[in-house]
């Protein structure tokens, strides 16, 4: 295959790849797109291996093939064994890989740029592939080669460590909540500006050494940086590290000259930075104060709540619902985690079959992932057109009869438009309160993530129907009548 | 404790307070129920059914008296009944305490205790034992029907063989719960259907029942919940605003319904003389509150009048009376849940417990005293109105002036942002070399078309986005396989560890984006 072919093919892939990501507009097209993309990943990987830069022997080809398989293999295994619930760890540990493959890749560079500098001009007159390109680069080249290998890696690393302690909080292996060691943030300054050092140190000395170190500050950096992050900020977490990845993927196509690696990098990192971007403003907080981690300092004592939280049982719930024309569900965290949604979805399809209108709306960051919510509903075959966001069906709330709150807490709290000293004010939120008849689905009488009271558990029109979502509604489905 | 029903002496009430199935419920209460003989005979329920369902059959209404410690009725007593009531006893009924001193004072002298079923506060947990309302409902719905029936021509509008056929234009005034009950109906029989009222926050109830609300343009500060959900009477400019909107309707309106009432007032004039003459030849008119002296001018109580011009004007004031078996039904079933509050253990014993709000509200006399007026209910019926924030009208030239300071504005960042990175590309392009250069106009390009085409993704896609972008950014698998071919054995490891893990990227991630997207049904 010729240089040009290749090229070509590299083209076709990234209007693909462009085609699959707009594609994502609409449920149906995205049918689509996902093909796209599929083809877009066949038609670059393809042209690489048969194209003029690959040189494989013997054994570099089995090598090669073997890992094609067993990474495909393993890939389908993973994919088909996810729970639609474990989705936010399963795309926090893809990150991971990303991260990972990009590490190694930018080593290879330099190991690769070391060898090449080290040969003569017969020697190198005799290289192919990689290698080739490496022969003809300029000393100013060089330079450059070695600033983007510096950033490929530390990106790299980052995304990694970061990635994998994301994972470990969203599978509940590491605790979730906010942890950082003596010194927080100033730890995380210190080792970015010792690997600025080790770049100029680097650059200076071309040895592998201060490679290594910055790695070694990169991967600290990553898991600090994510341990001090608290979980219901996790879906800002997991779209900066997707963001990452793609840049991580952009550097490594500077290193290595290739347009591809570059577009499709490109295209994953602005669009992860759109998604943080989106998180951040349904949650009125700045990029950078979810990044350094926790709420942001309250002003003042928090406005005193009066009342009682009162609870009610299935009857009272199964009452209310039968009477109701219109409902609305408010699914949360709490529904993922309780593996309620299947529950949610036949007690829809039971009132709506009774001729009542039941709508959902989701917030935009409830859950751990953005969309999480979207998926977890669809798996349990709501059909879509009922799912609402928060914009849509806010204003609706004062006609509702009821709104039934399952699993989620600080995204319908009331103090974000009441209280100005609560550290969530300012944040949009569901206006459940506004229903005629609020029902609370709980685990028990504790804060949410943030840890401030919610004011709506107090109100005169809010129930609390304490107990496990998936066992209170599965006791509440047979009363609907 | 012994319930007993009385037969209605007021002539024309065909209505009856215990039905053999409310008597069964009141039984499971543990009190035992007595029926005077013939009571439910107008109402269609036999004395047979009666005895069927437990109930003893009294001869005349002083066994009734005698027997029953609990008296339940409908229409108010009269004097003769009031003075046959004994000390201890109690009587469930109609009362309209506001206007009956005298009665009030008779049973009071006798020592009886009253339950007022018109005063029943408006409270969401009083609603079951609302008899105003469910009374009001069949009035509402009987209105049209009565109307339907003086009524010479179709309600809905067709087109047939032999012509066309208007439908009819009806105007319901006051849409209260009689009022509501009215346009359900005429818009259900497939009239045109218009509604108005005083208090503006119903229009919302009006349109829900399909009925258009009259509009009126007028500023005025009531707030619905000082009133408990009633109207107030309104000032004398609303009141001349409102006339001249009727003035202008009544020659359109085939059928006009008033229902218009103001707690323990007479009845507002509503509909006046010059606009029935305005009416055209065969309209009618029902008037809700004919017993009241009606909202009509021309509104003779109790009968049916035709005017000179051909309008036809009811002036009933029995609708419920006539559909006896459901308002009887109805009725009863409101006795029934007042019994059920008032017996709070389901035992059988009456616990008048006066601090309750509902039965306080309800007692008009106790003990030996009046307890009319109650005190304001501890629960307010309906949550005050905030006051409306009124967003300022801006004028076309304010607005004018706004529209070309944001679009000012925007052009501003936005020749700001593209002059900045324009600077920052000059800065890059003075240094680096063109090799680099190339690779960075595709990558700065790549980063537009990204941002352009991100924005556009629907929100509910957005985990299906993060899988895919997963999968994409795996093409990192390029680098690898342009490195896997080296010499070097560091490298051949490396570069086949990172091809593993980016296939798994790329397989896993299409793989799982698949498996969403296939879950997105549109119902």
């Amino acid at each position: 295959m010729s240089i040009g072919l290749t090229q070509g093919a590299y083209i076709a892939a990234a209007v693909l790849f462009i085609l699959a990501l707009g594609g994502l507009s609409g449920q149906e097209s995205a049918k689509r797109a996902v093909w796209y993309g599929i083809v877009g990943m066949g038609i670059a990987v393809v042209a690489t291996i048969f194209g003029p830069e690959v040189s494989l022997g013997f054994f570099s080809g089995l090598f090669l093939i073997a890992a094609l398989a067993g990474g495909a293999f393993l890939g389908w295994k993973a994919a088909t064994m996810v729970q639609m619930t474990e989705m936010p760890q399963m795309v926090a540990a893809l990150h991971s890989f990303v991260g990972l493959a990009a590490v190694f890749i930018g080593l290879n560079a330099h190991i690769e740029a070391a060898r090449v500098l080290g040969m003569d001009e017969a020697a190198r007159q005799a290289l192919a592939g990689f290698g080739a390109v490496l022969a003809h680069k300029t000393p100013v080249e060089f330079n450059i080669l070695r600033v983007e290998v510096f950033l490929g890696i530390f990106i790299g690393a980052v995304t990694f460590t970061g990635s994998v302690v994301a994972f470990g909080k969203l599978a509940g292996k590491i605790d979730g909540k906010a942890k950082q060691l003596q010194g927080g943030h100033l730890l995380n300054a210190g080792a970015a500006l010792l690997s600025v050092l080790m770049l100029v140190f680097y650059l200076q000395s071309a040895s592998i050494f201060p490679l290594f170190l910055m790695t070694a500050l990169a991967f600290f950096i990553g898991y600090h940086l994510i341990m001090g992050i608290g979980g219901a900020d996790m879906p800002v977490v997991v779209s900066m590290l997707n963001s990452y990845s793609g840049w991580a993927a952009a550097a490594i196509g500077f290193t290595l000259g290739n347009d591809l690696l570059i577009v499709t990098g490109a295209l994953v990192g602005s669009s992860g930075a759109i998604l943080s971007y989106i998180m951040c403003k349904a949650m009125n907080r700045s990029f950078i104060s979810v990044i350094l981690g926790g709420f942001g300092n309250t002003t003042g004592p928090a406005m005193e709540i009066a009342g009682e939280q009162i609870a009610i049982d299935a009857d009272g719930v199964a009452a209310a619902l039968n009477d109701a024309d219109s409902v609305i569900i408010v699914p949360g965290y709490g529904m993922a985690v309780a593996q309620a949604q299947q529950s949610v979805s036949e007690l829809t399809r039971k009132l709506r079959a009774r001729g009542k209108t039941v709508r959902f709306a989701i917030h935009p960051v409830a859950g751990r992932l953005p969309g999480h919510m979207n998926v977890l509903l669809a798996e349990a075959k709501v059909p879509y057109d009922i799912v609402l966001e928060m914009d849509e069906i806010n204003d609706d709330f004062p006609s509702t009869d009821v709104a039934i709150v399952i699993g989620s807490n600080d995204i319908v709290n009331p103090a974000a438009q009441e209280d100005p000293n609560s550290p969530i004010a300012g944040m949009p939120v569901l206006e459940v309160w506004k229903a005629k008849q609020v029902f609370v689905s709980k685990r028990g009488q504790g804060t949410g993530y943030s840890g401030i009271e919610n004011p709506l558990f107090y109100k005169d029109n809010t129930r609390m129907f304490y107990g496990d979502a998936k066992k209170s509604l599965d006791a509440l489905i047979p009363m609907i009548d | 404790m012994k319930i007993g029903a009385l037969t209605e002496v007021f002539a024309g009430e065909n209505r009856v307070a215990m039905t053999p199935e409310s008597a069964l419920a009141i039984q499971k209460l543990g009190h035992s129920c007595c029926i005077q003989a013939g009571a439910g005979e107008k109402a269609g329920f036999t004395d047979a059914a009666y005895a069927a369902a437990g109930v003893e059959v009294l001869a005349d209404a002083a066994a009734v008296l005698k027997a029953a410690e609990v008296v339940v009725k409908v229409r108010g007593p009269d004097a003769d009944e009031a003075k046959a009531l004994g000390k201890g006893q109690t009587l469930i009924s109609f009362f309209w305490p506001a206007q009956n001193p005298e009665l009030l004072e008779t049973v009071k002298d006798r020592g009886a205790t009253v339950v007022a079923m018109d005063m029943v506060p408006r409270i969401s947990r009083a609603q079951k034992m609302d008899a105003l309302s469910s009374m009001a409902n069949l009035a509402g719905y009987r209105a049209v029907i009565e109307a339907a029936n003086n009524f010479g021509r179709f309600f809905t509008g067709q087109v047939t063989a032999a012509g066309k056929i208007p439908p009819a234009k009806v105007l319901v005034v006051g849409a209260g719960v009689a009022g509501l009950a009215a346009i359900g109906a005429s818009v259900s029989l497939g009239a045109v259907t218009y509604a108005f009222d005083v208090r503006p926050e119903v229009a919302e109830q009006i349109e829900s029942m399909g009925a258009e609300f009259v509009f009126l343009d007028f500023e005025e500060k009531q707030d619905g919940a000082a009133t408990g959900g009633y109207a107030a009477p309104s000032s004398p400019e609303f009141r001349e605003k409102q006339l001249a909107k009727f003035r202008e309707l009544a020659p359109e309106m085939d059928i006009v319904i008033t229902t218009a009432l103001i707690p323990g007032r007479p009845a507002p004039k509503l509909w006046t003389e010059d606009m029935v003459r305005a009416m055209k030849r065969g309209s009618v008119i029902v008037d809700l509150a004919a017993e009241r002296g009606g909202n009509c001018d021309l509104t003779v109580p109790d009968e049916k009048i035709v005017t000179d011009n051909g309008v036809t004007i009811v002036g009933y004031s029995d609708f419920p009376s006539r559909m006896a078996a459901q308002a009887s039904s109805l009725y009863s079933n409101n006795i029934r849940h007042m019994l059920t509050d008032l017996t709070p253990k389901k035992d059988g014993v009456i616990h008048h417990n006066m601090e309750d709000d509902v039965i306080r509200g309800a007692t008009v006399a106790h003990d030996g005293a009046v307890t009319y007026p109650p005190p304001p209910p501890k629960v307010q019926a309906i949550a005050a109105a905030k006051p409306k924030e009124k967003a300022k009208e801006l004028t076309p030239e304010e607005r004018k002036a706004k529209e070309l300071a944001a679009f000012k504005k925007q052009t501003q960042t936005q020749v700001g942002m593209l002059a900045g990175g324009g600077l920052l590309l000059a800065l890059v392009g003075l240094y680096a070399p063109a090799s680099f250069m190339s690779h960075f106009i595709v990558f700065a390009l790549a980063c537009f078309v990204g941002f352009q085409v991100i924005w556009n993704v629907s929100h509910s896609l957005h985990t299906p986005l993060m899988a895919i972008t997963n999968a994409i950014s795996g093409i990192i698998v390029l680098g690898a396989l342009l490195q896997i071919g080296s010499g070097n054995f560091f490298v051949l490891i490396f570069a086949t560890v990172s091809v593993l893990i980016a296939t798994i990227n790329i397989v896993g991630g299409f793989l799982v984006t698949r498996r969403m997207l296939a879950m997105f049904q549109k119902s």
